[in-house]
């Protein structure tokens, strides 16, 4: 007799499978980097292009690094909330400016204001390939020994700010 | 015939494939490949295609047009440039992006199911149809039951199984 | 005014169901006459609201009605006006409403043609269709309502996806809807005889014809697909297992089993349960379709904007339909009887292990599809599953079954002798393998897979032209007679068996002996692929009713004759601000040549992909044939006999078991 209930014992374990996956997203893909060092490199930086900016530089603290582009409708979103967030500083923010135009960018900023310390320069989006970077905007925390503790894919919202960021900076800067 | 004409035959048959080959060359050019080495370019070509690109997250980096699916592959072509195997280009990638670039997935302990499930299930398949087959056949050998007599039987069968 | 006619006739629509869901069902429990008299009339009623609501909607779009929120965000008034009606099943609430319009024209037809089965089955056969209709019909009204006003209006349609404005459009999605919901009356029948206890050969034998049907609108709808695919998204692939894809080919290869054990069940009354496992799983497998493009849980190009309240609407939904027939089909299947007896060696046994195979194949399929969800959910990480992956598997799952298809239609049903089959297939076996080797060769490329494909394609046609040769072979009468003698239903076996043939052919050539170019063309270059050469007369800019355009123009020619002209575009359409590439094809009976624009590059010249694709056509075209083949045993005489003569399920159940 049992045998005649296996398709219905199949079908809700897929159905148990579908209910879970209604709430994960598909499209967005985990960074096999988090607990990682974050991948060296040195690029000029936006506002004064002779100078060069390193992830080395800032050894020794928790610092949070934001990908971000002019032409990127999601910034705008998170932008007033990087703006605060560099207001408080409670964490150092950098960006660095991906596959932009320097003057676009720097216009940009002049616009909607500036919440970095510094941006760095990637026109031509290598650094953003070893950042495993796909959908502009995404930021990452990094800790005091250079390494990627969080990733976030997309516009920084409130909630996330305030829930998962903020915690985690906060544990981090005690280590 | 003499080697005089035998030459003389040999010139005119070279002038008249030049011209041939002037009368091509004379209207058009040759349409340049887009990348100059084929065996760099068969190597993109064939990693392009097991990739899966970011952003157009239903197409092969092959297919995609998206700006980081021509980066990806400029990528992948700087490497196989340098003589990196496969194995080393998605890697290479999959330090980057996750498995989640890999179209053909990994074999490891979480997707033992996906590769040999569909042959594990053929297999079991195979023997489940084949004892049934057997335990009919020998049913039919039997006495010949009527149709009532069969359903009590198939009954108790399942009963005791 | 007309949206709230349409939206007040699904409303009507929905009470009409939910007294054709529930009165005729309880009626034959009850053996009520009157209850289970309501179901005909209340079918046709349901046909005629939500007929009346699609005019309504069409008409919305066709006067470009921007108050309506489905009309405002998938149309635009520069938008051609049969993409403006293709547009009504463009989104997800309009293709709700497709949905339900088919499921009603399906339950109509079963109501005009049923007259021959017994009150109490076909009252139960309809209610359940309304019970299937109640469940869509609740979704549009609560949580996908394409009625719903704009509130201010827009001033303009925000145009429907430029991916979907292509003549494909306008044909594919309805023949597909077709094929899927077609799949609902072999469900409905096999709930039906659950339910009544009748699970015999008379339910085999009504269900058939349906079940038939269902497929052949299903082949044709995903050949449709897989063309447009093809000339649309400009890099020439035809299939791309793209998890909506395999949604759709899922319940193919379950119904394609369908079929073939609904013939067993049929004529020798055996395979009983598992054909009604098959009828409830194909149709399931259109709903689990109908959930994975609707609630986000996976990623595809074909996905609609996703909403996880109705994700969780679909999933309550499928919990009640799948769960509660496969609960049904485990409490009443233990009773259902073996029917008749047969060897090891046998027809029956060949058809169960093709069945056996295909069942296999769409639980890999499944499998496959939803791993990366699998894993994702157990948080195990996040993977792909791509054509790598479903290539690799599918091979040796199918090589078997195209075997044995050769073999099957030959044995003798109840029990044959191997030996005998051998002797009898030694010939098209010999002729076969010597094919899939000398053909490669004179091709000039040979590998295991070219080989294997081959062999299998001649093996499909040796075996059959067999087949009907020893049918044919004999006798005084002309060969006419001959011919005519047999029933339509065998031909077409015949038909579809060798559309499976040119199929394999077609995708074997086509993987095999491709080949393509990518080049940099100035304005009067020359490219060569494949004995063809390419002249490239540059780019001009067009414009079309809502794109701007930019269309090459490349000349081909084959030992310097004229051989066509092809003209791909890379087009810009304009209200969504999106590019598209446009193809130039020219098709071919054994190649065909393929053209797309690329990128305009710095010195004037452009970029352009050229493919060469021997024999792709076969693809299509041996999918029509299995399509042409499903049609001529519909053709069949006895099921056109079968509408006039009243059977009684008593005398069927006797001549099942005897």
């Amino acid at each position: 007799m049992k045998r005649f209930l296996v398709p219905l014992v199949l079908f809700f374990i897929v159905v148990g499978f579908l209910a879970v996956g209604l709430n994960l997203d598909p499209r967005e893909v985990p960074s096999p980097l988090v607990g990682k060092p974050a991948p060296m490199f040195s690029l000029p930086r936006l506002d004064d292009p002779e100078k060069v900016i390193s992830p080395k530089d800032m050894l020794g603290q928790v610092w949070l690094f934001n990908v971000w582009a002019s032409w990127c409708g999601a910034c705008k979103d998170e932008h007033p909330i990087l703006m605060a967030l560099s207001k408080s500083g409670v964490v150092p923010v950098y960006g660095m400016d991906y596959k932009d135009t320097r003057q676009e960018a720097l216009q940009w900023l002049e616009h909607g204001g500036n919440p970095y310390i510094a941006s760095a320069m990637d026109m031509d989006g290598r650094v953003g390939i070893d950042y495993g970077v796909y959908g502009v905007p995404e930021t990452y925390v990094i800790d005091k020994s250079g390494v990627i503790a969080y990733k976030q894919i997309g516009a920084i919202t409130e909630d996330v700010l305030r829930n998962k960021i903020l915690p985690l900076v906060k544990g981090l800067q005690t280590q | 015939m003499s080697t005089t004409r035998i030459k003389l035959a040999l010139m005119f048959g070279f002038i008249i494939v030049s011209c041939l080959m002037q009368s091509v060359s004379a209207w058009a050019e040759e349409a340049r490949p887009l990348q100059e080495n084929a065996a760099v370019e068969a190597q993109v070509q064939r990693l392009s295609e097991e990739l899966r690109c970011l952003v157009c997250q239903n197409q092969t980096l092959s297919d995609s047009n998206s700006g980081l699916a021509e980066d990806l592959r400029q990528e992948i072509r700087e490497m196989a440039a340098k003589g990196m195997s496969d194995k080393a280009i998605i890697d290479y990638l999959v330090v980057r992006y996750g498995d989640f670039v890999r179209y053909r997935p990994p074999l490891k302990s979480t997707t033992a199911l996906l590769w040999f499930g569909p042959f594990a299930m053929l297999l079991a398949g195979g023997v489940i149809l084949f004892v049934t087959l057997r335990r009919r056949e020998k049913m039919a050998t039997e006495a010949p039951l009527s149709a009532d007599e069969a359903r009590k039987v198939s009954e108790l069968l399942d009963k005791e199984s | 005014m007309i949206p709230e006619i349409g939206h007040f006739a699904l409303i009507l629509a929905l009470l009409v169901a939910l007294v054709q869901g529930s009165f005729p069902i309880i009626g034959a429990a009850r053996g009520n006459a009157v209850w289970m008299g309501l179901a005909r009339p209340a079918a046709r009623a349901q046909f005629f609201l939500i007929v009346v609501a699609f005019v309504c909607l069409a008409y919305t779009f066709a006067i470009m009605d921007y108050s309506v929120t489905y009309v405002a965000t998938n149309s635009n008034s520069k938008l051609p006006l049969q993409y403006r009606i293709a547009a009504v099943w463009g989104g997800h609430e309009g293709s709700l409403l497709l949905w339900a319009l088919i499921l009603s024209i399906w339950t109509v037809a079963v109501s005009l043609f049923s007259k021959h089965l017994p009150d109490a089955m076909r009252a139960r056969i309809l209610g359940v269709m309304g019970l299937i209709s109640i469940g869509f019909l609740l979704f549009m009204l609560t949580v996908s309502n394409p009625f719903e006003r704009l509130i201010p209006a827009a001033v303009d349609g925000l145009d429907l996806n430029p991916l979907l404005q292509d003549p494909g459009m306008v044909f594919h999605p309805p023949m597909l809807y077709m094929g899927y919901v077609g799949f609902s009356v072999a469900f409905a029948f096999a709930i039906a005889a659950l339910l009544g206890g009748q699970l015999d050969a008379a339910w085999a034998r009504w269900s058939r014809p349906w079940t038939t049907m269902a497929w052949v609108f299903l082949t044709i709808g995903i050949m449709a697909g897989s063309n447009w695919a093809y000339y649309e998204l400009g890099w020439g692939g035809w299939w791309f297992w793209d998890a909506v894809e395999n949604a759709s080919f899922m319940p193919w290869l379950v119904g394609t089993a369908l079929i073939h054990s609904l013939a067993v069940t049929e004529k020798r009354g055996s395979f009983k349960a598992w054909t009604v496992l098959l009828a409830i799983c194909a149709f399931s497998l259109s709903l689990l379709g109908t959930f994975l493009v609707r609630s986000g849980v996976l990623t595809s190009v074909h996905a609609f904007a996703t909403d996880p309240k109705r994700g969780l609407y679909i999933l309550i939904f499928l919990v009640i339909v799948i769960g509660g027939s496969l609960a049904l089909f485990a409490w009443r299947a233990p009773t259902v009887g073996r029917g008749g007896k047969f060897s090891v060696i046998s027809r029956e046994s060949f058809l169960l292990s093709n069945n056996v195979l295909l069942a296999v194949a769409a639980i890999s399929v499944l499998l496959g599809t939803l791993y990366p969800l699998f894993l994702d959910a157990l948080g195990l990480g996040k993977i792909s599953v791509g054509p790598p992956y479903f290539d690799t598997v599918f091979a040796p799952l199918m090589t078997p079954a195209l075997f044995l298809m050769g073999i099957g239609p030959v044995a003798r049903w109840k029990n044959a002798s191997l030996p005998e089959l051998a002797l009898r297939l030694r010939w098209a076996f010999g002729v076969s393998v010597a094919t899939a080797i000398a053909l490669p060769l004179l091709l000039g490329h040979w590998t295991p897979m070219i080989g294997l494909g081959l062999f299998l394609a001649f093996w499909i046609v040796a075996t059959t032209v067999n087949m009907v040769y020893q049918r044919l072979r004999g006798r005084e009468q002309s060969l006419i007679t001959r011919i005519r003698a047999i029933p339509r239903s065998w031909w077409g076996m015949v038909v579809a068996h060798l559309g499976i043939a040119v199929f394999t052919l077609g995708v074997t050539i086509v993987k095999g002996y491709e080949s393509e170019i990518a080049v940099r063309m100035l304005p009067g270059d020359v490219a060569h692929l494949a004995g063809f050469d390419f002249t490239f007369d540059g780019v001009k800019e067009t414009q079309g009713p809502n794109y701007l355009a930019d269309r090459g123009q490349l000349r081909v020619t084959r030992n310097g004759a004229e051989y066509a002209v092809l003209t791909p575009e890379k087009r810009l359409y304009t209200v969504q601000n999106m590019p598209m590439t446009e193809a130039g094809i020219s098709p071919g009976i054994l190649q065909d040549i393929y053209a797309s624009l690329g990128e305009p590059l710095a010195d004037g010249a452009w970029s352009v992909r050229i493919y060469h694709k021997p024999m792709v056509e076969w693809v299509w075209g041996g999918c029509l044939l299995m399509g042409l083949g499903g049609i001529m045993a519909l053709s069949d005489r006895r099921y056109r006999m079968q509408n006039r003569r009243k059977v009684t399920a008593e005398k069927k159940e006797g001549e099942a078991i005897a």
